[in-house]
């Protein structure tokens, strides 16, 4: 296995009953790297990022991350490997200010307790203070800072994504997974939005995104791996991936989306 | 063994009344998401209606078997009133509103119509007059009475024209078109108001019999009759699975022969806590109630 | 420059506002004294429940864990110093060893009570509390003969439904509560006294509960009421933070519990019913859930109201106003409280002082 491999799948297969919505699916996703997992809708994207992220156990096959088997068993435990994700139908604590969304992310990586804080222990109040710069400091990379004192369910849907990947940015992540980032975006927020992802990569955190937004993945993504029914039907950088038959095929075939530029 | 059967035909009946009051909870959460905690008291006024309509028919030389048909219809009509009513006043205002809003006005109206039934009725315990012989009857061991023969047929009988209802007619479609989704049924030309309406008075009209059950059965009724028989029933279709009304009905004669049968064993000072212990543990073990459907994690 | 002094403005006046407060709370029991120690109990008992209040809030309005049973923590607290310092067993252990004690055991409650019902959600969850409540008040009812359920031989534990009678007051190493305090000529009546000793322990519930919202467990608890699924992805172990706050939230109730005992001399099993938990669940949903300060006014308001409509429901008002007594006082109370009840939801469903939209 080649060194600078952050994430591998190899062979995961997953079924449901009679169904094989995975199917001997395999791919790498170098460090820093912006990846894109694209596909009609059924195609089992979303399966894949749920059995990634142990909500469902694989049937055959094995993830690696960061050099070692990756193996959670609880939702929670993948934030803590460092793995983080938005939600395709964005997922905020609405009635909690926008900063202290971000606070929340800090979670994993911090560990006062109740004691500590009904007595406020200077080592609680340290590591709250800690907590309170990275968040402010994470609303100035997406450039929320002015809204940190709402409440995030005030925000404009386009920051209300952003938000989303501030609080995972939040937990320290290796690897960023974007469940469908642009969805229901207007052109100027796509573009800001590509920007963001971009510095992300830039600044060393490996992005895997999951997109219908042909033109985004394309511009955006530096490798790309499609499925279809479960299987993979093609990978590669994008110009070889636009090149690939039976990514034409299955996505005019399926009447989907036009790939073009 | 003769104990036990005589048990399980007593259990039978309790339950079968449990279940009565039990669908009335489930039918109104199937809809709205609601525990109508009101509901019990709609049983005790339907006790208490019942009596009073039977003593007042019976002093006029109606005979018993009139008396109880005509006490029915007034407690069926003023449980359904009323039941339309505090949907009406009490509920649809707070469609919208966080969920524990309606939860705590369903509190309220349910103390307030205690209240009322004391204005009304007064504190007393009154006594059902005997409109069915409970003269026992003897089947080999067993021993049931004609009235207990009547709660159970009359239960079993109207659950099953609940369920015809619900999935026979135009008016049963409706409620399940509504209870799956608000918006779309909406959409789809159903009103949904009306629907949530005829929902209540349903449910009422049943929790009205059970009232009367309840009162012939033990010979009496008082105003707070309906809380501790609410409280089981609503335990006994959370067990079965909220929503679902094969669950009410299962849950409901579960916890009637669970209670009976248990006394068997356990002294009866005990007996109220059977209902919670069964519910505690049929939920750890399906968390979705015996009959309920598996509500998936969406990611 | 002008945000500085604009900032020390309103520091200033902060501080007056909590001085003005200081003193009315100071006065306030001598003020009910004035019309009679039952109303010093009357305050006495709304400290308890801005306790409770606060410690439900923790679970159902911080953490969105339902729970129709809390009143069964304010028991265990109640009954381990009852049974612990009281005629019953003659045992008679100082508040130090009680009140820790009370509020463990309750927070052992909690625990035992979260760890089965952690995979239930919503109103399974309600009702399962429900049945729990139940439960711990129906075996204080029976614990009166305490044996094997299918024998006769037992023991008395709880005295049932009469309840224990000659429970032990604080004592603070030798000086007795329950005998008052002669200060300079002041006199300081028992209930007064009591009336103190509650109030430190509200503000420290205050200080406590507020202090833990707004740490990590406390955004934790509020990350679960907001998005479960959210939650766990941003790495937070839902299960231990559920068990944190039934814990917390119990051994609130169970201090509560003690000080109630200690105050009362006297506890039975009516006192701890699922109408009990339902006006605490009232309290917090009425006052606004999650928003400390609205939890305090709804604690206030629900257990003050009833005390002030039943003075003047009284049956000498009735009868001096309409010349005959209309309606039993008692009934006209939970008429008024029922509909205000209602009235406030219906016109307030967020509760009456919601959290602010700008923090």
């Amino acid at each position: 296995m080649m060194t600078d491999m952050l994430f591998t799948a190899e062979n995961v297969t997953k079924r449901f009953g009679g169904v094989t919505a995975l199917d001997n699916v395999s791919m790498e996703i170098p460090r820093a790297s912006i990846f894109g997992l694209i596909g009609p809708n059924g195609a089992g994207k979303t399966t894949f990022f749920n059995t990634l992220t142990g909500l469902y156990q694989v049937d055959e096959g094995k993830f690696t991350f960061d050099g070692k088997p990756l193996n959670v068993k609880a939702p929670h435990e993948v934030a803590e490997v460092g793995i983080a994700r938005t939600f395709q139908n964005i997922r905020l604590f609405g009635e909690m200010s926008v900063l202290e969304n971000v606070m929340v992310g800090r979670h994993v990586r911090t560990k006062a307790g109740a004691f500590g804080a009904i007595f406020q222990t200077p080592s609680t109040r340290r590591e709250e203070a800690a907590i309170t710069q990275r968040a402010h400091e994470l609303l100035d990379y997406i450039g929320l800072s002015k809204r940190a004192g709402d409440k995030s369910r005030t925000l404009a849907y386009g920051e209300q994504r952003r938000l989303e990947i501030a609080r995972a940015l939040a937990t320290d992540p290796k690897m960023i997974a974007l469940d469908e980032p642009a969805a229901g975006m207007n052109a100027t927020e796509t573009i800001a939005l590509r920007e963001l992802i971009e510095r992300i990569a830039r600044d060393g955190t490996t992005v895997m995104l999951i997109e219908h937004d042909m033109r985004l993945v394309m511009k955006v993504c530096h490798h790309l791996a499609v499925l279809d029914y479960g299987r993979k039907i093609a990978g590669g950088t994008p110009s070889e991936v636009q090149r690939d038959p039976a990514v034409i095929k299955a996505y005019l075939g399926g009447a989907h989306t036009e790939v073009t530029k | 063994m003769d104990v036990l059967l005589q048990q399980i035909v007593n259990g039978l009946v309790v339950g079968s009344v449990y279940a009565l009051v039990a669908l009335g909870y489930t039918m109104v959460y199937g809809i709205l998401q609601l525990i109508n905690f009101a509901h019990g008291e709609i049983v005790m006024i339907g006790g208490l209606t019942s009596l009073f309509a039977a003593k007042g028919l019976l002093a006029m030389g109606a005979p018993p078997l009139l008396a109880l048909l005509v006490a029915i219809l007034a407690a069926m009509i003023a449980c359904a009133v009323i039941g339309v009513l505090i949907e009406r006043i009490a509920y649809r205002p707070l469609r919208n509103a966080p969920r524990l809003a309606p939860l705590i006005t369903a509190i309220g109206v349910s103390i307030l119509l205690q209240q009322l039934a004391i204005l009304v009725f007064g504190r007393n315990y009154f006594s059902f007059p005997e409109l069915i012989s409970k003269a026992p009857i003897v089947f080999g061991h067993i021993t049931v009475t004609l009235n207990e023969i009547v709660i159970l047929l009359t239960s079993f009988g109207l659950m099953a024209a609940l369920l015809w209802l619900v999935h026979n007619t135009k008016v049963g479609t409706a409620m399940r078109a509504t209870a799956e989704n608000q918006k779309v049924a909406g959409l789809m030309g159903i009103d949904i108001n009306k629907i949530i309406a005829i929902t209540f008075a349903i449910g009422s009209g049943l929790g009205a019999i059970a009232g009367v059950m309840v009162a012939s059965n033990y010979g009496q009724a008082h105003y707070y009759m309906g809380f501790m028989l609410g409280l089981k029933a609503f335990t006994a279709a959370v067990m079965g699975g909220i929503g679902n009304l094969w669950g009410a009905m299962v849950g409901g004669l579960i916890l009637g022969l669970v209670e009976n049968v248990g006394l068997i064993f356990v002294r009866g000072d005990y007996k109220d806590i059977f209902a919670f212990v069964v519910l505690v543990l049929v939920l750890i073990f399906r968390p979705q109630g015996l009959i309920g459907e598996r509500v998936a994690e969406r990611a | 420059m002008a945000g500085m002094t604009g900032m020390l403005q309103t520091r200033r006046n902060q501080m007056i506002a909590l001085a003005v407060l200081g003193v009315l709370l100071f006065i306030l029991p001598f003020a009910a004294g004035a019309l009679g120690q039952a109303w010093v109990r009357i305050l006495n008992m709304t400290l308890l429940y801005v306790m409770l209040a606060l410690g439900l809030n923790v679970v159902v309005g911080v953490a969105g864990l339902l729970d129709l049973g809390y009143v069964a923590f304010y028991a265990v607290g109640a009954y381990t110093w009852s049974l612990l310092a009281s005629a019953h067993f003659d045992l008679h252990y100082p508040f130090w060893i009680l009140l820790p004690l009370g509020a463990f055991l309750a927070a052992l409650a909690g625990l035992l009570l979260g760890t089965p019902v952690l995979k239930l959600r919503g109103d399974y969850l309600a009702i399962v509390t429900l049945g729990f409540g139940e439960i711990v008040r129906i075996l204080m009812n029976n614990f009166d003969k305490v044996g094997l359920p299918w024998s006769d031989e037992s023991y008395n534990v709880t005295n049932g439904p009469r309840g224990i009678t000659g429970i032990d007051g604080l004592n603070f190493f030798g000086f007795k509560i329950s005998k008052g305090l002669d200060l300079f000529g002041l006199q300081i009546t028992s209930l007064q006294l009591y009336y103190f000793v509650f109030l430190a322990f509200a503000i420290l519930s205050i200080i406590g509960v507020s202090r833990l919202q707004h740490s990590r467990i406390g955004r934790a608890w509020q990350a679960l009421r907001e998005d479960e699924i959210a939650a766990k992805a941003m790495g937070i172990n839902t299960r231990n933070v559920k068990l944190a706050a039934f814990a917390f939230g119990a051994l609130t109730g169970g201090l509560a519990g003690g000080l109630f005992a200690s105050m009362q001399g006297f506890v039975s099993p009516e006192s701890f019913g699922l109408l009990e938990s339902i006006m605490i669940l009232a309290m917090v949903v009425l006052g606004g859930m999650g928003h400390i300060p609205g939890v305090i006014l709804g604690a206030v308001l629900l257990s003050a109201m009833p005390e002030v409509i039943r003075y003047a429901a009284d049956e000498n008002m009735q009868q001096k106003i309409f010349g005959l007594v209309l309606i039993a006082p008692e009934v006209l109370r939970n008429l008024i409280f029922s509909l205000a009840m209602i009235l406030i939801m219906l016109f307030k469903p967020a509760g009456l002082w919601p959290s602010p939209e700008k923090k």
